[in-house]
């Protein structure tokens, strides 16, 4: 059963949305990520998994430029996006992270109220002709974030009050609204319990239809049942990259093998 | 026996108490200090406590009751006649201490002896120009009733201090060597003086607390003084102030409506300049700028808020004044006839608020989660829409509070007032002309020569009421708020 699933992700495999070229990470003289060269694929969920330190999330927060926000930050290299430089002076990165969506490890939705928080995102960058039209991107949003039915009778209660595992919803919803190409998700379930956890990973399943879904996770369990493709980072290194079912069966390099069994992380 | 000796004998009992203790408990642990309850200093602490708190306690309350005491003993035995015939039981009491104290100095520079200042009569000697030979004038002859008054007073505080001196000791000795008595290795000094700190941090809130109820009751007593001499209702209501000196009573008109207008007129142009440029100088600091420039900025920033006020009034007065009438005054705009009106000390208490409202805005600022801005900047939000959509939202009641904060030190100012306003009491809305404020006014009323018992006087107790409920309010509004944003981010 197993290898026939195995067998259909094969199939799946789509063209190359994000390519990294020896990217380089300093922060101040701390030389955090390591001649990483990784080509993450279009429609396709790709996990980055290691121990805590290991620069995934760094590497995460390069593809949207967000570490361009941290001051002693320094990053060399080239990542691609659908074939246009990132780093090239001439990108925005403000327009870059409309179109690279982030998901941030706690639940971090604004202090306004539902339909606010989602329609913040599409009021800013103006993709609302009128208001019955953001009205639908907030419903639609939402209905691909799983969580209009529990929100749908208070749009307008705080976004601070819903638990832990709704916010999290929220923020992907409030992700989506701007339309993004790319989502990034930075260990979206570690704040959350096993049931909204399981909630968040079907949403993600699902999310893979229309974007690259690139997520970072401490959870192997978790990166082996949402994700197609896993790369292994290791003190700022790429160890490994591959179909997920191959690092979790027959990794090749060592380290890979002994982070998998438990004996490194 | 003077008051420093018995201080300083106070002193050496808890110190000898301190050493003596902490051996004595030593020696019951055989000198093994790990066989004690608490540390040897503890049980030395113990002592040195038990000797010197409550001898301080009754010393202090001993001072503050002397007095008392003493005044009512002499009043009871000076004549009803004599209280008839001066002025006031006020005035009688004063010259009964002045003559005491007059012998008191003539026993000091040995003009007399103990025995003749507690003996000296009016038929024997003249007292006034006793008195006066030893650099004491007094304005009339000693009657022969204040003269035993004063010598009845001599002999009162000299045996209450002599009593005093002695209870205190014994009280401090007792102490001491109650405690001594329990200094072995099984009592537990350790706690002791914890409960003792503990007592001591007590006090050390309740005296805040207690003078601010002393302040209030003592502008309450005033305020109700000066209503007995004033219908509170041309208080509150009356539209004009004109105190008048030279008359007494109904000639002024003290009504509190035209400073009470002037004192938020100077202070909301005061909050309009404020409230932007701390605001943006906060935002810019917080999210701009980077450590380089902060670190140099705001302390300088904050420097504007070490400056005396009186100098900002000397900048208003000699500065802002004469540039606001050159600019818009009787030669160009005519707008201003002279350099002191409300305007400019608006300005000059707005630049004098700045480091208030920005120093406050930016730790409120700086309080409002990273999370918040990734998320926005994540979105693919500008720092300016971040700033403006989420962190401000997110800051508002904090910043609401600091603007309320800075709104009561508007309201409590004084000095910018006087050199930068003029003192002209006016209900106009010409933000050019000449006013003044509750502060300014409270001032000038106990400055000059009125009596302090006329209304004219008085009135500054009221005004100080007024403002104190005013400012009171503020600021509990103002913590309020600021209490219920904290609650948000914890």
């Amino acid at each position: 059963m197993n290898d026939m699933r195995i067998m259909e992700r094969k199939v799946d495999t789509k063209e190359v949305k994000i390519a990294a070229k020896d990217v380089q990470v300093y922060y101040g003289d701390n030389h955090a990520i390591k001649d990483v060269s990784v080509e993450i694929e279009d429609k396709t969920v790709t996990a980055f998994i290691g121990p805590s330190g290991c620069g995934k999330s760094t590497f995460l927060r390069c593809i949207n430029r967000m570490n361009d926000t941290i001051d002693i930050c320094r990053v060399t290299g080239d990542i691609m996006i659908d074939g246009e430089d990132i780093y090239n002076p001439k990108v925005d990165p403000v327009q870059l992270r409309a179109k690279v969506g982030m998901v941030f490890q706690k639940p971090n939705p604004f202090p306004k109220s539902i339909y606010d928080n989602v329609a913040y995102g599409p009021k800013i960058h103006g993709l609302a002709k009128n208001k019955a039209d953001l009205d639908n991107i907030v419903e639609n949003s939402l209905r691909r974030g799983a969580i209009w039915d529990e929100v749908k009778d208070r749009l307008h209660a705080p976004g601070t009050g819903l638990s832990g595992g709704q916010q999290q919803r929220l923020c992907i919803a409030r992700a989506i609204a701007t339309e993004p190409e790319v989502l990034l998700m930075d260990e979206p379930c570690s704040a959350l319990d096993p049931i909204a956890t399981a909630q968040v990973e079907e949403l993600i399943d699902d999310l893979r239809k229309s974007y690259s879904v690139v997520i970072v996770t401490h959870s192997m369990q978790q990166a082996a049942r949402v994700s197609q493709k896993t790369a292994f980072f290791h003190l700022g290194h790429l160890v490994e990259y591959g179909e997920t079912t191959t690092i979790f069966t027959n990794p090749v390099d060592p380290r890979t093998e002994s982070y998998i069994t438990g004996r490194i992380g | 026996m003077p008051f420093t000796w018995l201080v300083l004998i106070l002193i050496t009992i808890a110190t000898v108490g301190f050493i003596t203790g902490r051996n004595r408990a030593l020696r019951s642990a055989g000198g093994d200090s790990r066989d004690l309850h608490s540390l040897p200093v503890y049980y030395g602490s113990n002592v040195a406590m038990w000797a010197i708190v409550p001898a301080a306690i009754v010393l202090i309350i001993w001072m503050l009751a002397q007095p008392f005491f003493v005044n009512s003993r002499v009043l009871g035995t000076l004549p009803d006649t004599m209280v008839s015939e001066g002025s006031s039981i006020g005035l009688v009491m004063s010259d009964v201490r002045r003559v005491a104290d007059g012998l008191d100095t003539a026993v000091e520079q040995a003009a007399m002896t103990r025995e003749e200042a507690a003996s000296i009569s009016t038929e024997t000697s003249d007292v006034r120009e006793l008195l006066g030979e030893v650099g004491v004038a007094l304005g009339s002859n000693v009657s022969p009733e204040v003269l035993q008054g004063a010598q009845l007073y001599r002999a009162l505080n000299a045996t209450s201090s002599t009593i005093m001196t002695v209870v205190v000791l014994l009280i401090a000795l007792g102490g001491a060597a109650y405690s001594y008595s329990r200094s072995n290795a099984q009592f537990r000094a350790r706690n002791t003086v914890e409960r003792g700190i503990l007592a001591l941090l007590i006090a050390a809130a309740s005296v805040a607390i207690l003078t601010t109820i002393g302040i209030l009751f003592a502008l309450l007593f005033n305020t109700i003084e000066f209503f007995k001499l004033y219908p509170a209702a041309d208080f509150f209501f009356g539209t004009n102030w004109a105190p008048s000196f030279s008359g007494r009573g109904g000639a002024s008109d003290l009504g509190v409506l035209p400073l009470l207008w002037g004192t938020f007129y100077i202070s909301f142009i005061a909050l309009l300049v404020a409230v932007p440029i701390g605001l943006f100088s906060a935002i810019y600091l917080s999210e701009y700028a980077g450590p380089k420039v902060r670190g140099i900025a705001k302390p300088l920033i904050e420097i504007l808020a070490g400056i005396p006020t009186i100098v900002y009034g000397l900048f208003a007065l000699l500065t802002v004044g004469p540039l606001l009438a050159s600019m818009i005054g009787k030669d160009t705009l005519g707008w201003m006839q002279g350099g002191t009106a409300v305007m400019t000390a608006g300005l000059v208490m707005g630049i004098m608020l700045i480091p208030f409202v920005s120093s406050l805005s930016d730790d409120i600022i700086n309080a409002v989660p990273q999370a918040m801005r990734d998320g926005s900047y994540g979105l693919g939000a500008t720092k300016s829409e971040t700033i403006r959509q989420v962190i401000l939202p997110a800051a508002l009641p904090g910043i609401v509070g600091a603007i309320l904060l800075a709104a009561s030190r508007a309201i409590g100012e004084t000095m910018i007032v006087v050199l930068g306003a003029g003192a002209a009491a006016r209900l106009s809305l010409n933000p050019f002309e000449a006013m003044t404020t509750i502060t300014a006014k409270i001032v000038s009323q106990l400055t000059g020569d009125a009596d302090f018992a006329s209304p004219e006087a008085l009135v500054a107790f009221a005004l100080g009421m007024t403002l104190f409920v005013l400012t009171l309010g503020l600021n509990v509004f103002a913590l309020y708020i600021v209490r219920k944003y904290r609650e948000q981010y914890d």
